[in-house]
């Protein structure tokens, strides 16, 4: 067997293996984080942006399709699961905060979820976009598992909203340390917890990164948003 | 190691408590989310838990982007929506983003100020 062949077997091999994708998924990762450490931390670099941008295109050009990939990173994915659940431990460290803050929390879970909402529907609709489009934005600022389950009972794409839903989620984290700053915003609760309302899980992760009264305010917006958007839509789909 | 392990495994002990409870009572929420719900329950009752769980939650949150990479990397089964509506999705989800920041974050400090409960020590930025 000629070496070239050898090595074009050997690809085959390893572009189906798990193994492949786990590994540049870490390395894609750290990566992006090595890029946020040299510039210093600064909030409008995403490592997670970074990995994805380089995974993406990695897919793209070795034609490798999205379940093939998947294979290897449901691993890393699967972990979210149990950091889900470890977030009860910095929640409850920090309850008599959490619990000091529970009316300025519920009236701004109401007033930015809403705004998420319908302004997303509104400017959709009024550039023109399809109507399936539309119904898959509208829950695009819920964890991912909510939002698919939602944009199916509404008419939506489960897998777009599940796209919009990662764009959303970066956007929110990259925009939210400078936007804050910039309107003078120096509350660490309200940072984190408007973050945690329109950027569910990705924008909780960028608040613990940069303080923790924020990440664990972001936590409980996160929470909130979703379990009130899923059993508000329940509520409406019962109904009609 | 063994203390993290036992962490970790309490960790999955809970998320398998919530994927139950939600699948039994057929409510519309991911098992992990309920899962959560549970540990601050059990947590708040004081009862007994790993010695690292502490540590071993830390070290899960410290890394939490990295656990968004591979949904994040889904994106790439609708470069054919977005290059057909990728700018008006593009700009909805922009702009509603930033409105929701501004929204929430200005009714959360208007709120302090109506209930007293302004910020002290470490939560206010300096």
């Amino acid at each position: 067997m000629n070496p070239i062949n050898e090595v074009q077997d050997i690809w085959a091999y390893l572009r189906t293996t798990p193994l492949l994708w786990l590994m540049l998924t870490m390395l894609a990762y750290l990566v992006g984080f090595w890029c946020f450490e040299k510039m210093k931390r600064s909030p409008i670099v995403s490592p997670v942006a970074i990995a994805a941008s380089f995974l993406g295109v990695i897919l793209l050009i070795t034609d490798t399709p999205y379940p093939v990939y998947f294979e290897g990173a449901q691993f890393v994915h699967f972990l979210l699961g149990p950091a889900t659940v470890s977030l009860a431990i910095p929640l409850v460290a920090n309850f008599p905060r959490v619990r000091r803050a529970a009316i300025p929390m519920l009236a701004a879970l109401i007033a930015s979820s809403a705004t998420a909402i319908f302004a997303a529907i509104f400017i959709a609709q009024a550039m023109g976009a399809s109507d399936e489009a539309i119904r898959s934005l509208i829950p695009k600022s819920v964890t991912t598992p909510i939002a698919m389950g939602i944009s199916e009972q509404i008419g939506g794409l489960p897998s777009l909203t599940a796209g919009l839903v990662v764009l959303t989620g970066i956007l929110g984290a990259i925009i939210v340390t400078p936007l804050m700053n910039h309107l003078g915003f120096r509350d660490w609760r309200a940072r984190g917890f408007a973050v945690g309302v329109t950027s569910h899980g990705i924008g909780t992760a960028r608040a613990f990164q940069v303080h923790e009264v924020a990440g664990v305010f972001a936590a409980v917006a996160m929470a909130l948003n979703g379990l009130v958007t899923a059993f508000v839509v329940a509520l409406f789909s019962q109904l009609l | 190691m063994t203390e993290i392990l036992k962490a970790f495994t309490f960790l999955l002990g809970f998320q398998f408590l919530g994927t139950a409870a939600v699948m039994g009572l057929g409510v519309p929420i991911p098992g992990p989310v309920a899962g959560l719900l549970f540990l601050i329950g059990w947590l708040g009752m004081n009862a007994p838990r790993p010695k690292l769980l502490k540590e071993t939650a830390q070290g899960l949150i410290a890394h939490l982007s990295l656990l968004f990479v591979p949904a994040a990397v889904g994106i790439v089964q609708h470069l054919d929506r977005l290059a057909l509506e990728g700018k008006i999705l593009l700009t909805a989800v922009v702009v509603s983003t930033v409105l929701a920041l501004i929204v929430g974050a200005l009714t959360f400090v208007v709120m302090v100020r109506v209930t007293g409960a302004l910020p002290k020590g470490e939560e206010l930025r300096s």
